[in-house]
């Protein structure tokens, strides 16, 4: 019996969600005695030196018909190799390309689905894991009745594990199937930091009063290479694209720094951001909500602030 | 062209959020209950706008709930949705309710299936993919932009890091995010229109579901906020270098 963790890989490089998702595998293998084996499609750098993180074997399927991602035939890849491997829980990444295909292939593989866990199994009896519900207000131990499990872990939500060592890499015979969907055009968005995925998140809201002051925000990410985040009411207005906006109904993150600048903080906006580890809140109103969800504080116009910290900050780096 | 739009119950986005019977149920005195955002604002707008564009396509909305997610389901119906079914069950997992739909759209043929791209309440965001897998189609997660392309449809998704346009025949699942359309109100016609619309209730199909929440519980308090004064920014700085590590 093994637990397979899908790895996955966006231009040629494996993601950090994915390093958390090996470890949390291995961990788990650990707990029940099982062996945490990597299973990926197409093909990544230095796959091999994805054993320092604990996997003694990864399975490879290598074929053009998985370029463009379809989740019908991944899925349909990932039923044999779990069924080859015997795998009895399989994880991903609660990311774009996970939450595509693990629901399918509980579906396939007839198996109870975690999704969004943040915590490791409880195996003592049965296997309950913890995930955030109501969009981070709170969270549910759910326990999964399957003989198999397929976990969505939240990103961030692990810590990547080195416990050394050298993986072997096997090529899998799968047949794949030829893709419906055909991919015809990416863009990124602007930022090399993805937002879900990043550990510092400079944010900003409508105390900037338009969208020509994003400068010093900018600024600021940039020093600390953060990811840029908005609030609704500026992707509502057009100002900063919808994929920044963190909410209850954008994207929910959980980095390790969370910049709120100009923003008062609704429950809307608590609920997306309240898993980070720490909230610097800098707004001109001393009565701003926000002020109580966070850490850190200013009071103050974020005009004079936001330049004087990208400042502090530079200076600080200089030591 | 035929829709089906895939609609929740959940708690209104300011609700509180408390739990009752040792921690096993969600508190529901005094929560106004809405269309999930998800599925109202982007995935059922988005197929109303279709129908404006081509008068000869129907909305069928379809829920999975006991009577009380019918005010809901009129709601959707005001919006623009031409008829509705609910599968007279609670809604216990992803699995369930996917299963119960899928049921229902194998009985009809839908060139479309919408979805939100999760619920807000328990942030799932599965029954499309469950679903599309038990219906054996393709499908689009995650989609903030839709268009129609003859027989096939356009669309753009979330990748990691950017955005994808992809492109697919008909019939597809596509689970719908911000950027597919933006919110509406009903209108006092739509309303009243919704009262005489049809909705069927049909009872649901046996199907085990394959998890089950033991406990709820509230994330710890924050210990308060320490707050540093607008003339001493490096102070601030400082704190986040030194005490709490994170720069």
């Amino acid at each position: 019996m093994s637990i397979l963790i899908f790895i996955d890989h966006i231009d040629g490089h494996i993601k950090k969600a994915s390093l958390e998702a090996i470890s949390y595998g291995v961990a788990i293998a650990a707990q029940s005695g099982d062996t945490a084996e990597g299973i990926v499609l197409g093909s990544p750098e230095d796959l091999a030196g994805l054993g320092k993180y604990g996997l003694k074997k990864i399975h490879q399927v290598q074929s053009d018909h998985l370029k463009s991602f379809d989740s019908q035939v991944y899925t349909k890849v990932l039923g044999q190799v779990v069924e080859q491997t015997r795998a009895t829980t399989i994880i991903f990444s609660n990311n774009a390309i996970g939450k595509s295909i693990a629901p399918r292939l509980a579906v396939r593989l007839k198996a109870g689905l975690i999704s969004g866990a943040v915590a490791l199994p409880d195996t003592s009896d049965g296997f309950l894991v913890k995930k955030n519900v109501f969009s981070g207000k709170a969270f549910a131990n759910v326990s999964v009745t399957s003989a198999i499990k397929v976990v969505l872990l939240n990103l961030n939500a692990y810590a990547i594990k080195e416990t050394g060592g050298i993986a072997e890499v096997v090529p899998f015979n799968a047949t794949v199937e030829t893709p419906k969907i055909t991919v015809t055009g990416s863009t990124k968005t602007s930022g090399k930091v993805s937002l879900a995925e990043a550990d510092v998140v400079v944010s900003a809201g409508r105390g900037l009063k338009g969208p020509e002051n994003w400068q010093m925000v900018e600024n600021l990410a940039s020093e600390l290479d953060a990811a840029l985040a908005c609030s609704r009411p500026v992707a509502d207005a057009h100002w900063r694209p919808h994929t920044e906006h963190v909410g209850q109904t954008g994207v929910a993150i959980a980095p390790n720094l969370y910049i709120a600048v100009g923003i008062s903080g609704a429950i809307q906006h608590l609920a997306g951001v309240n898993r980070s580890k720490v909230i610097v809140v800098i707004n001109k109103d001393a009565e701003a909500p926000f002020f109580k969800a966070a850490d850190y504080g200013i009071v103050g116009d974020a005009f004079e602030i936001v330049p004087k910290m990208v400042e502090a900050v530079k200076k600080m780096k200089g030591k | 062209m035929k829709i089906l739009v895939c609609i929740s119950k959940t708690p209104d986005t300011t609700a509180k959020i408390a739990f009752t019977d040792n921690n096993t149920k969600f508190a529901e005195a005094g929560v106004q209950w809405i269309i999930n955002p998800y599925d109202e604002w982007y995935a059922l707008v988005r197929a109303i706008e279709l129908k404006e564009a081509d008068t000869a396509t129907t909305i069928h909305i379809i829920s999975v709930g006991s009577a009380d997610v019918e005010p809901i389901i009129r709601k959707a119906l005001a919006l623009g949705g031409d008829e509705a079914i609910r599968v007279n069950a609670n809604p216990a997992d992803s699995y369930f309710v996917a299963a119960q739909i899928a049921e229902v759209a194998r009985q009809d043929a839908y060139d479309l299936i919408f979805t939100g791209k999760e619920t807000i309440d328990y942030n799932n965001g599965a029954v499309g993919g469950m679903l599309a897998e038990m219906l054996d189609l393709p499908y689009i997660a995650l989609a903030t932009n839709f268009k129609m392309n003859g027989g096939n449809v356009t669309v753009k998704r979330e990748i990691e890091g950017g955005e994808e346009t992809v492109e697919v025949a008909l019939p597809v699942v596509v689970s719908c995010q911000k950027g597919m359309a933006e919110a509406r109100i009903p209108n006092m016609r739509g309303i009243m229109a919704a009262r005489t619309k049809p909705l069927k209730v049909v009872e649901p199909v046996p199907v085990e579901s394959l998890t089950k929440i033991a406990a709820f519980g509230l994330p710890p308090a924050k210990a308060g906020v320490k707050l540093v004064s607008a003339d001493n920014v490096e102070e601030l700085v400082r704190l986040l270098h030194e005490e709490a590590r994170v720069i």
